[in-house]
């Protein structure tokens, strides 16, 4: 395997430009003579389908859901950021740029990240054009606010739900083309393998999940759209559908999977309050605006938070990062929070927890204030704790919420199988280990919107396309082991539900390869999970049958491939013998306790390719070379 | 606590459907709803029987794919409240709930308690969208929304399209759900060039599906988790009459 970034040559402001230069183009007239597979409706996938589907392709989008709009996008509270420099506060698409790479600890490819800030200010427009209700100042322009990693205000936001809004409006974009013809749309509806043909990507084979039936579709070009993976932890921000199946498919079928260890933990999330807990509920990072993280300075501290007295309370974010305070990224608050509880100073039952306390910026700006701006998330916060954040403060903790790893892609998007794209949370390009708040939308949306349409028709402009149809042997194949495998999972007849193995799996995780990491528990993890998944396929129990609608037999099909994912995830933890963003390594720390790079062997993308289900996965790297940049420690003091 | 749950089970779209009851045993007051139902369904499960299916997603009350009817009431009658946000400390012990699937012709029942709502799609391809194409956009700032008009465009923008507002109809009527996005796009200056149409167009597709007429009882905006306002349904009646007027088809 070969990996080739194929970024374009020149200066790092050009590249965007001479890349449309240069790409070859389809006539308007021959596009709807190429068909598109899109798996997964969310910002990403509902974008790129809508924005294909304009331009004449011939689209089918397919998602589990039971419409697009569901997809979990819908989700995301804070905001998305652009390079607009509205506030007139020093902002610019090259701040963007080194913000994000700053961000994600120099391991991310320099030019994706600047075509990303570029793209940023047409995301906005395009929005606004589609009727998103963003925020806006008496006047009647934007308003904007600011986010962890960021000295600017940047981010667009609609209310605490900007995911959905932003959904909506690339759902309501993909239904005027559905209703116009141009594409079609495939609700509940799994994808479950990836068909391969002379070593490119054809199509699919997805089940019907109302009725269990097996199909293929075939197609000229595939592009996954299918989200992170966060849930292989089980408890997770992500919603409980969220799944690694169609990457982790690909994976098999040949593509490169990039630094799976990479993973976000948000700090401000509702803490586990019980055995039972099926998901973690976030608190939008935007809380951290007008929040101030604290907990006692004193350990086992019993007394409610108000009877603690000012002097006796340690703001640890603003006392460790004054320049950034409460504003630190999410890694760095993560940790520090982690850091705090360990030293037996959380709050909460079983400590585990830290105070995120409004009575400042009430008192500074009055309850209506705080309303307007947060009101949902402080009646969400209620609602689940039963408690009011306007007079005590919320108790928080951090919890998996982004995945900033995923399928490897070029500068084109496409995977290492040609025909193969991949866009959103699904790939690993834009944040590298660590993604900075409000940049998920962004990454989504520019990708579907503004940077697939164009790459897509360099492919088809520059490849030479055979029609495969759905009997090819290959897609014949897909089918068949696949059936095979659903017959299987349905005749174990364990005793053990799917479920509780998921959960397991998830606490092993979130136990030796969470927050801090170190070589002997990933040692451990790497060898605990084979025995899990052994367990799993001799003792799981899925009642009902394949034919039917059938939740646990969904879920167990997930559950098989995140047992498996998990190693991998694992293995690419253990090989990092550095720490960075997100991937904390205990042994590779500053005397101060903050995450140590080494750029000398480390500053490189690590790309897994499978071998087979008896052999360990080969490593590949990518060299990240900074053109523009130099690698610094990354310090928000 | 304990708790008696009388639960709607149905195979198929096919099959008729029955009630049958279960005994859900040491809840705890901080579970949500869904996770006192995956815990009957876990103990289903152990003894070889098929779980209820029951549609959840994000769990956050936002995506809108949760939907239960609990005692009667769409949610369960907490308000602003989506069911995977109900939480258990509602409840008094050894109470006997019953659960059923949202009940209208225009949203068949799949399986137990998941409906099939794709006819709210079908409304917004009728004309929940402002034509733009990706590209055709112009500058964000140089469309100016006055504050407050923006504001009520969200607030009607909050739908999540849950279909609570149909469960809760004697009519089956899904006006609120169309008005939520006659409103949001309607009090745009995006959305002026397709006002008229586009409510004539998703009132015109709501009819086609099978929904029912609203005979303004609110008992749609009573059970909204996003607490939706009926006000947008006048408004919705008043495009509707104009878009008439001009002539709409």
């Amino acid at each position: 395997m070969k990996l080739e970034s194929k970024i374009p040559s020149g200066p790092l402001d050009r590249k965007w430009d001479r890349y449309r230069l240069e790409m070859k183009l389809v006539n308007p007239a021959n596009k709807r003579k190429f068909d598109v597979i899109v798996v997964g409706s969310g910002l990403a996938g509902a974008s790129a389908t809508a924005s294909l589907a304009e331009l004449g392709y011939n689209v089918t989008c397919f998602c589990f859901n039971d419409s697009p709009r569901r997809a979990h996008s819908i989700a995301a509270q804070g905001g998305i950021n652009a390079a607009k420099n509205y506030q007139n506060d020093g902002d610019s698409v090259y701040r963007l740029f080194y913000d994000t790479i700053k961000g994600g600890d120099f391991r991310a490819r320099e030019a994706n990240v600047y075509r990303l800030a570029q793209v940023s200010v047409n995301i906005i427009d395009q929005c606004v054009a589609q009727g998103i209700p963003f925020a806006r100042e008496y006047g009647g322009l934007l308003a904007n606010r600011s986010f962890g990693g960021a000295q600017v205000a940047r981010t667009f936001y609609a209310r605490g739900q900007t995911g959905q809004q932003l959904l909506l409006g690339a759902y309501q974009a993909l239904e005027r083309q559905v209703a116009l013809g141009r594409c079609q749309m495939f609700p509940m509806t799994e994808m479950l393998d990836l068909v391969v043909v002379d070593g490119v990507a054809k199509g699919i084979v997805v089940r019907n999940l109302v009725d269990g039936e097996i199909r293929s579709h075939a197609a000229d070009a595939v592009v996954l759209a299918t989200g992170g993976y966060g849930n292989v932890f089980f408890l997770s921000t992500n919603a409980r559908g969220c799944n690694v199946t169609a990457t982790f498919r690909a994976y098999k079928r040949g593509a490169a999977f990039a630094n799976p260890c990479y993973t976000q933990i948000h700090p401000t999330c509702i803490p586990v309050s019980g055995e039972y807990q099926s998901k973690l509920t976030l608190m939008s990072e935007s809380l951290r605006n007008d929040g101030r993280v604290w907990v006692p300075k004193q350990k086992d501290n019993t007394r409610p938070p108000n009877q603690i007295p000012e002097s006796e309370r340690d703001y640890f974010l603003e006392r460790k990062y004054p320049s950034y305070g409460n504003l630190a990224p999410r890694d760095i608050a993560s940790r520090a929070a982690k850091e705090v509880c360990d030293e037996g100073r959380g709050v909460g039952p079983g400590g585990l927890g830290v105070y995120l306390d409004f009575a400042d910026a009430i008192g500074r700006l009055g309850e209506k204030t705080i309303a307007d701006r947060y009101g949902n998330l402080f009646e969400m916060y209620e609602r689940i704790t039963g408690e009011n954040a306007y007079e005590a403060p919320m108790r928080i903790y951090p919890a998996v919420h982004y995945t900033m790893g995923g399928l490897w892609v070029d500068y084109d998007l496409m995977a290492t199988i040609p025909g193969l794209f991949v866009i959103g949370e699904a790939n690993f390009s834009d944040h590298g280990a660590n993604r900075l708040g409000a940049s998920a939308l962004m990454q989504g949306l520019a990708d579907g919107y503004f940077i697939l349409p164009y790459t897509i028709g360099n492919y088809f402009a520059s490849t030479k396309q055979v029609k495969v149809p759905t009997s090819h042997p290959e897609f014949k194949r897909g089918e068949e082991e696949l059936k095979t495998r659903i017959g299987k999972l349905l005749s174990i007849n364990g005793r053990r539900s799917v479920t509780s193995f998921h959960r397991e799996l998830g606490r092993l995780l979130w136990d030796k390869c969470g927050m801090a990491r170190n070589e002997k528990e990933l040692k451990e993890a790497v060898q605990h999970i084979p025995a899990l998944r052994q367990q799993f396929w001799e003792n799981v129990n899925v009642v009902g049958e394949g034919k039917e609608l059938n939740q646990s037999l969904e879920h167990a099909g997930r559950v098989a491939d995140f047992m498996e994912f998990a190693e991998l995830l694992c293995l690419d933890a253990l090989t990092r013998r550095e720490s960075c963003g997100g991937h904390f390594r205990e042994e590779f720390q500053t005397e101060e306790g903050e995450a140590l790079r080494d750029d000398e062997h480390f500053s490189f993308v690590s790309a897994w390719e499978y071998q087979g289900s008896d052999k360990a996965p080969v490593l590949h790297k990518e060299p990240l070379v900074y053109e523009e940049l130099r690698m610094t420690q990354r310090s928000y003091k | 606590m304990n708790l008696t749950l009388k639960v709607w089970r149905q195979k198929n779209s096919k099959t008729p459907g029955r009630f049958v009851q279960y005994q859900a045993k040491n809840v705890s007051p901080d579970m949500s709803f869904l996770e006192m139902l995956d815990i009957v369904n876990e103990d289903l499960i152990g003894s070889g029987e098929v779980p209820i299916a029951f549609d959840s997603d994000c769990r956050e009350g936002i995506c809108g794919t949760c939907g239960l009817v609990i005692n009667g009431i769409p949610h369960g009658g907490h308000e602003g409240t989506a069911v995977c946000q109900l939480h258990m400390r509602h409840f008094r012990d050894g109470a006997r709930i019953v659960i059923e699937p949202w009940r209208c012709s225009a949203f068949p029942v799949i399986k137990d308690l998941i409906v099939d709502r794709s006819a709210f799609d079908t409304i917004i391809q009728a004309g929940g969208f402002i034509s733009v194409s990706t590209g055709q956009a112009p500058e964000a700032n140089s469309i100016s929304v006055p504050k407050t008009n923006a504001d009520l465009a969200m607030d009607a923008a909050a739908c999540i399209g849950c279909g609570a507002c149909v469960a809760a109809c004697k009519n089956a009527s899904a006006m609120l759900f169309v008005a939520a996005k006659n409103a949001h796009l309607g009090l745009l200056p995006q959305g002026q060039a397709e006002r008229y149409r586009r409510a004539f167009n998703m009132v015109k597709a709501m009819d086609a599906a099978g929904f029912g007429s609203c005979t303004n009882t609110n008992s749609c905006e009573a059970v909204c988790p996003k607490e939706i306002s009926v006000q947008f349904i006048a408004r919705l009646n008043r495009d509707y009459l104009v878009a008439v007027l001009k002539g709409e088809k």
